[in-house]
């Protein structure tokens, strides 16, 4: 039996008194991988946001191996260490080659020895392909190239639970896939994820479990196979009709 | 033109444009000093500092440097409150440029993408490294050309020093005109002697903002 | 027991006075507001024109704004013109060429970075949609460049107001002349400098502050 991770527990969140999450609850064990699906506007956005204190929640609590995390206001940076977050839009930080940006988090925030943490931070450059970029400015990589380069920036870190927030959405479709076997090789080697995607056969992929919310609420959850095949709610059927096309020659 | 007579008088204006530049100069350093502390101040929402600092803001930019310099040099006196000629320059430059150096500071703060603050946050930085290494470098990038306009702006503005018993260059012109009389070769060295002054700085300017451009900072959201 | 110094403001007309004073910077300020825009419109279409020597002539007039302070172009209107050209002006004539000939320059710019702000593709999806050009600047292109203009250009004005002060320096009673004879009336009263300096201060941040505000909303309002 393996550690629970994450633990949500009945959260709420609303924006200008739009109810955005309205009672999720959800636990991730040691290793595990759970991908959310949803339409647009959800809340699949907003709860990984909430795991990582971006956003606060109104009530309802979040804990990160049995130690609660949601509610505080002071050292969140600490907690923060242990979660590894990547949004679409790569955030690399323009003014630094690709190795300080890899390096700032370890060094700054882990007070880890540069030399050390270079040394990792190369053999993970070399796990995804970008062993030569290691010194490049980010202007000068393509944008799935930047994507890798923000997985391996959290990653460095070592954290207990990696949050994916459609981390291809803004990538051209070629590029789609080379980021995205990166997730599934870190996915192999046992890391624990949260993973928000549109990229519905990726998820079927990677996922050991998944999440369907819709209007701010888990509305149903089991193993891949099960969801993608054979969804027992109407709408998830209906969901996931919607990234089919009829045909114009079907009657 | 007189050029003998312009000849003759050069070392008055090289002396008054030392003086003109050295306060200045003293002015401009201390206007990045107090801009940059009232911009984090506001930055980190301070209890009191940071309405202090915005009210500060307000008064220095909407009133015009001759005013504050008579507020200071003949006004404060009267109560008790003495400054010498000079300091008097520095102070009332200061408290000016501080105020505009706040506001190029605040706008280059404020173009740092959100994303970039939160990506900051991620990595697990605390609110001061994030400040320091992620957005404070892009914020200066960005704060250059806004920085560099109120120096020439500052600079400009010393012109007002003369109200002050100081030789700065205006002072030295309006000393030679009234002796004189020769106004054209006296106001002809009075704007060669602001050009000299103002035009590497401004091309200094041009360099560091260029570099920056190399440097290829922001743009790299498309989203 | 003796009054405090600020009491003389309320004796006979003092503060008449001063505010007859604040009036003659005003009237120079709004007079080259009025021209500024006015000229400024025609600066900013020859900056856009395609020919070379306008580029040129618009490029040295906007330098030598930008390098030279204001002090200094009052003082060649003021004192070199007579001398250069024969023409005795007054004060605040000089005063009205001088910052007309700096708000024109500076309007200008503003005018023609707002109307090169708005994205071709603007133009073209109007006329796409089968508008006509008068429609297309009627409804599409002078409301977006008014948005740009108008809180750069209140601004602008700001600043006008509060450079208008400088008149002082070529013999223009204007609020700090006043102030200054006033406190020369009550010369028993040690503090009057004090409190005239401070109320002069005051009351250019009254008048100058609501601008300042109304373009920052409207900044914001627009953005």
């Amino acid at each position: 039996m393996s550690d629970t991770i994450l633990r949500v527990e009945n959260i709420y969140k609303s924006f200008d008194g739009t109810g955005v999450l309205r009672g999720v609850s959800m636990e991730i064990r040691e290793g595990e991988v759970v991908v959310i699906v949803g339409p647009s506007g959800c809340g699949k956005s907003t709860l990984l946001r909430c795991v990582n204190g971006l956003e606060t929640i109104d009530s309802g609590s979040i804990f990160l191996r049995e130690e609660k995390i949601s509610g505080r206001t002071k050292d969140l940076h600490l907690v923060r260490q242990k979660i590894g977050m990547v949004f679409q839009s790569y955030d690399l930080f323009p003014h630094m080659k690709v190795m300080d940006n890899l390096l700032l988090g370890p060094t700054k925030a882990l007070g880890r020895p540069r030399a050390e943490a270079e040394k990792e931070a190369l053999e993970m450059l070399e796990r995804v392909g970008l062993r030569e970029k290691a010194y490049a400015l980010p202007r000068t990589l393509s944008g799935g190239q930047k994507q890798r380069v923000a997985l391996v920036r959290a990653m460095l870190m070592r954290p207990e639970i990696l949050l994916l927030d459609e981390i291809t959405a803004a990538l051209d479709p070629e590029m789609v896939s080379e980021v995205l076997n990166v997730v599934i090789d870190l996915a192999r080697s046992g890391m624990t994820m949260a993973i928000v995607t549109h990229e519905m056969r990726f998820a079927e992929a990677v996922a050991d479990r998944v999440l369907f919310l819709e209007d701010g609420v888990v509305l149903e959850e089991g193993r891949p196979e099960e969801f993608f095949h054979a969804p027992k709610t109407e709408r998830a059927q209906r969901f996931l009709q919607s990234f089919t096309y009829a045909s114009k020659r079907e009657a | 033109m007189d050029v003998a007579f312009i000849l003759a008088h050069v070392p008055d204006y090289l002396s008054g444009a030392f003086v003109t530049l050295r306060f200045g100069l003293y002015g401009v350093g201390c206007s990045l000093v107090l801009g940059l502390l009232c911009c984090l101040l506001r930055y980190f929402r301070v209890p009191v500092l940071r309405q202090i600092a915005g009210g500060y803001i307000e008064l220095a930019r909407n009133t015009p440097l001759l005013v504050q310099l008579f507020f200071l040099y003949a006004g404060l006196p009267r109560v008790g409150i003495r400054f010498s000629a000079e300091a008097c320059a520095v102070i009332g430059l200061t408290f000016l440029g501080g105020a505009y150096m706040a506001e190029a500071f605040r706008s280059g703060i404020e173009s740092v993408d959100k994303a970039q603050v939160e990506a900051g946050a991620c990595i697990g930085l605390t609110r001061g490294q994030n400040i320091r290494y992620v957005i404070f470098p892009q914020a200066l990038a960005t704060a250059v050309p806004a920085l560099f306009a109120n120096v020439i702006f500052l600079i400009k503005e010393t012109s007002v020093f003369s109200v002050l018993a100081m030789m700065d260059l205006m002072n030295v012109a309006d000393t030679l005109r009234t002796s004189g009389g020769r106004t054209t070769e006296v106001l002809f060295m009075l704007v060669a002697a602001y050009l000299l002054i103002l035009l590497p700085v401004s091309v200094l300017a041009t360099l560091v903002e260029r570099r920056l451009r190399y440097a290829g900072f922001g743009n790299q959201h498309s989203v | 027991m003796q009054d405090l110094g600020i009491s003389i403001l309320f004796k006979g007309v003092n503060f008449q006075r001063l505010m007859g004073g604040l009036w003659v910077t005003l009237r120079l300020a709004l007079i080259t507001i009025g021209l500024s825009c006015l000229f400024g419109l025609l600066f900013g279409m020859l900056m856009l024109s395609r020919r070379k020597i306008a580029h040129i002539f618009c490029r040295i007039w906007l330098e030598i704004v930008r390098f030279m302070p204001q002090l200094v172009l009052l003082y060649i209107v003021y004192f070199g013109f007579a001398r250069l050209f024969g023409w005795d002006l007054d004060g605040e004539t000089s005063a009205v060429i001088v910052f007309t000939f700096w708000g024109t320059a500076e309007m200008g710019d503003l005018i023609r970075g707002a109307l090169t702000s708005i994205p071709r593709h603007q133009t073209e999806s109007a006329a796409a949609l089968g508008l006509k050009k008068s429609q297309i600047y009627l409804h599409v292109l002078i409301p977006q460049t008014m948005r740009r203009l108008l809180p750069q250009a209140i601004n602008l004005s700001t600043r006008i107001i509060k450079t208008t002060a400088l008149v002082k320096m070529i013999n223009v009673t204007e609020v700090l002349k006043v102030g200054q004879q006033i406190i020369g009336q009550f010369y028993r009263q040690p503090d009057a400098a004090f409190w005239v300096y401070f109320v002069i201060f005051l009351l250019y941040f009254l008048v100058c502050w609501p601008f300042s505000l109304l373009a920052r909303r409207l900044e914001k309002r627009w953005a």
